[in-house]
């Protein structure tokens, strides 16, 4: 337990260290948790030793990335997105694969080179997906063409793993014992198809159909920590579902997040998980820092710096052809290349797997470890010399005009609150084009909106973690409609606190809360049921006989009135209560003579002005 | 038989004297349509299609209005800016209202002789309304002098109010049954100058 907590302890003290560190130094966070973990591994401070254990169970970070990355792909998208994945990752996959395994047969047998070739032709999903997200990218045109690869790479894994066992050259050490995540049971052809389809159908019923009702009913205990349960347990249990039938479990939790990118559930699931993976990541990236090994790497310095080189340069002449090939526009073609050139941490899995089963000897699968763990420490570093030299040349303009393209549900404005209020002006922002990102608290009315067709989410809103997977912080505007004053106050500061660019409109139960959010600093506000009051006061003087313009004009003429007055009254409300109430009837006396004075022209004086023949008399 | 639309423009009708008075006199005839477009549209807030249906609907379009700054009330000038849309009412292809005739029918509290050249008001009824001619003449419409009552003020007798009020019933009513002769009308000032000698008895 000790041990653990003081593993658990160096882990996060290195990486709250490094990455702050790294963030000032612009380098990107992958980057920062490298670095790290070179400087507490083995050949820095010594400070931990035995990283596999760690790496393996870190791993789940991947996993838990994926599951968010589906969340925010809807069905929809991903069909849409299926000649991306096939036709641009197939051929990365195959065109890196063919030039690797021709590089490999001038030293090795064919059927190691073909080995190398299938394992190193994949990227590393955990770098580029956090990079792509932390610098904005994912929902790129050249974003999208990336995570396609990456999908593509993702589902390779599996058949790549039925392959391998048949390159072995040499007799098999041992029991084929490989990677927990990436498994494949020992089922003959069509039965191991069948258990695959079976498993993938309980993906999407559980997600479709048994998910919604557990989560309302989780939802409804109004316990955060049982959701955050209920959350984990999901993946988790998605993976182990998939290791068992021999899937990748990075697969299983992505189909489980497209799934369920449709509910309700949708933001609170994401703000759930997040800090999970975030963690899990970090200290993945930390173990493959502490991972590098530095004796090794320098006795072979020629040889690893020509793979890594070789690798990087030969992918990345690969995703460029590839690029070309598939008309990506220009702009697009260096990120494209560059994200995707490294090697990923899949191969640290097959390598292993590879050397179990008897194709690579064991030398070999250390250098080249070495070297695949090098080239995902480069792969930041390229990326960040592409920010420097080749992104600027490259305009903005490009990259976004795509994204709006591909991106249809480019939510730029957050209505928390889907009550009565809340509802009339969704329907009302909706049918004007704009779709605002809709966050609910109560699980019922969610659950009945959507029925109406509302793309309402459960959650919290004043909650800062859901805000930021609801997209705050790219967002321009938040609508607050919520049913009770004291939430939306609280609303209101966590948003001027830590989103200042977002505009804030609020809807104000009354004139008290009124003043209240004018002293947050809120301009932009309506009291709930003022409009309403005055729209049937009109009503009233029409059914009592007055012609509907001037009913109109009075009713114009008491908001105005009444709207000039405000800060008025709020000064005194807040300097000088007392009087505030006798000022407020003053007021109003005001209000009622002016009103009055209005329909009591005099229409005598009037047309004697203008009945005189001569105006000027 | 003409079906004739009165677009009715009286921001306070409550108070009108003289307006209501002629209103009066021809609501609930036959073939007369009136429309307050005050009362439609309190927030100016206009029916575009409604009101080309509306003009589409009738033969003859009145503008019934007391003369305000030697003009209409504001809903008309809105109620032109937005109905009269190209491609409907002008332009190659805008010929909704053609062939349709025009008129305006006015109240006014300056007298007959203030709207002279040379009289306080400077100009005459006919210059001050000229946009109304010509944006008839845009719309191939036939346009008509108006309808004028000059001179208006609350203390107006009754008799002389209910003269006006039998006078516009007539000419309303000689129009939609087509007993007014067009060409004789357009040689008076005002189309009330001389009733009987533009309208031919039943
Ligand atoms: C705002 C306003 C502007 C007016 N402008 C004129 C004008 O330019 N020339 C004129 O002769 N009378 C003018 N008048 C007098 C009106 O024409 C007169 O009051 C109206 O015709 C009376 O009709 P009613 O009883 O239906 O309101 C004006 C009156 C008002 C209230």
């Amino acid at each position: 337990m000790e041990h653990f907590l003081l593993q658990l302890f160096i882990f996060l003290i290195a990486a709250t260290i490094a990455v702050p560190l790294a963030r000032t130094c612009r380098l990107g966070s992958v980057l920062g948790y490298l670095i790290a973990g070179i400087v507490i591994g083995p050949f820095g401070l010594s400070l931990i030793a035995e990283t596999e254990e760690i790496m393996h169970f870190t791993e789940f970070g991947v996993v838990m990335m994926l599951f968010l990355v589906g969340l925010e792909l809807k069905p929809s998208l991903l069909w849409q997105m299926r000649t991306p994945i096939l036709g641009i990752g197939g051929s990365q996959v195959f065109f890196s694969t063919v030039l690797i395994t021709l590089i490999g047969i001038l030293f090795i047998p064919w059927q190691q080179a073909l080995a190398i070739g299938l394992t190193l032709a994949l990227s590393s999903t955990a770098i580029v997906l956090q990079t792509l997200r932390e610098k904005g990218l994912l929902n790129t045109g050249p974003g999208r063409s990336i995570f396609s690869v990456l999908l593509f790479q993702d589902l390779a894994v599996i058949p790549i793993l039925a392959v391998l066992p048949l390159l072995a050259v040499a007799g098999v050490h041992g029991e084929a014992h490989h990677g927990a995540f990436f498994d494949l049971t020992a089922l003959p052809g069509y039965a191991r198809l069948l258990v695959v389809l079976v498993a993938i159908g309980f993906i999407y019923i559980l997600g479709r159909y048994i998910s919604r009702p557990l989560f309302r009913r989780i939802a409804a205990t109004r316990m955060r920590e049982i959701f955050v349960a209920a959350a984990l347990a999901l993946v988790i249990g998605i993976s182990l579902l998939m290791i068992a039938v021999g899937l990748s479990p990075a697969l299983g939790a992505f189909l489980a997040g497209v799934v369920l990118a449709d509910s309700e559930y949708r933001h609170e699931l994401e703000s759930d998980i997040e800090p999970f993976k975030g963690l899990l990541l970090g200290i993945f990236f930390i173990s493959i820092g502490a991972s590098l090994n530095f004796t090794l790497i320098g006795e072979q310095i020629w040889l690893i710096e020509g793979i890594v080189l070789g690798l990087v340069a030969g992918k990345f002449a690969v995703l460029f052809l590839v690029s070309v090939v598939f008309k990506m526009p220009k702009a697009e073609r260096w990120l494209f290349g560059i994200a995707l050139c490294q090697g990923g941490e899949f191969a640290f899995v097959l390598f292993q797997f590879a050397r179990v089963n008897g194709v690579l000897p064991q030398p070999l699968t250390e250098t080249l470890i070495s070297a695949v763990a090098l080239s995902m420490f480069i792969a930041p570093l390229l990326f960040l010399v592409y920010e420097r030299f080749i992104g600027p040349r490259i305009s903005h303009a490009a990259l976004s005009r795509e994204h709006d393209h591909i991106d249809g549900h480019d939510h730029s404005v957050i209505l928390a609150g889907f009550g009565k209020l809340g509802t009339d002006l969704g329907r009302f922002l909706i049918s004007a084009g704009i779709k605002p990102v809709i966050l609910d608290h109560n699980e019922t009315s969610v659950e009945l909106l959507r029925n109406f067709g509302f793309e309402v989410y459960y959650g919290d809103a004043t909650r800062l973690d859901l805000l930021e997977s609801a997209g705050a912080a790219e967002a321009t505007l938040i609508i607050i409609c919520l049913g009770e004053h004291e939430p939306a106050r609280q609303l209101v500061t966590l948003v001027r606190k830590h989103y200042p660019h977002l505009k804030i409109a609020v809807a104000a139960e009354d004139r008290r809360a009124v003043y209240e959010f004018m002293d947050l600093g809120v301009v932009t506000m309506r009291r709930k049921t003022f409009d309403s009051a005055l729209a049937l006061g009109q009503d009233a003087l029409q059914l009592l006989g007055y012609d509907r313009y001037e009913a109109y004009r009075l009713m114009r003429l008491f908001r105005k009135k009444d709207e000039d007055t405000l800060p008025e009254l709020y000064r005194i409300f807040t300097e000088d209560r007392d009087s505030y109430i006798s000022m407020y009837r003053q007021h109003n006396h005001e209000l009622a003579e002016l009103m009055v004075k209005d329909q009591q022209t005099d229409m005598d004086e009037l047309d004697k002005a203008w009945a005189g023949g001569n105006p000027h008399e | 038989m003409n079906k004739i639309l009165i677009l009715f423009a009286h921001p306070a009708f409550k108070r009108s004297t003289i307006n209501a008075a002629l209103r009066d006199g021809i609501e609930g005839e036959d073939g007369i349509t009136i429309h307050d477009l005050y009362g439609a549209y309190p927030d100016f807030f206009i029916d575009v299609d409604y009101e080309q249906r509306l003009c589409e609907a009738h033969d003859i379009i009145i503008f019934q209005h007391p003369f305000y700054w030697y003009s209409t009330p504001a809903i008309l000038k809105e109620w032109l800016d937005l109905v009269l849309e190209h491609g409907w009412a002008y332009g190659s292809q805008g010929n909704a209202l053609a062939g349709k005739y025009t008129l305006q029918a006015i109240t006014a509290g300056g007298d007959g002789a203030s709207y002279r050249t040379g009289g306080t008001n400077g100009h005459t009824i006919g210059e001050l309304i000229s946009p109304y001619r010509a944006t008839a003449s845009l719309c191939g419409m036939h346009w008509l002098p108006p309808f004028v009552v000059l001179g208006v003020h609350r203390g107006l007798p009754g008799v002389i109010v209910n003269g006006h009020v039998e006078r516009y019933r007539q000419a309303i009513i000689a129009l939609r049954d087509g007993r007014v002769n067009y060409q004789e009308a357009a040689r008076h000032e005002y189309l009330n100058s001389n009733l009987k000698a533009i309208i031919r008895e039943p």
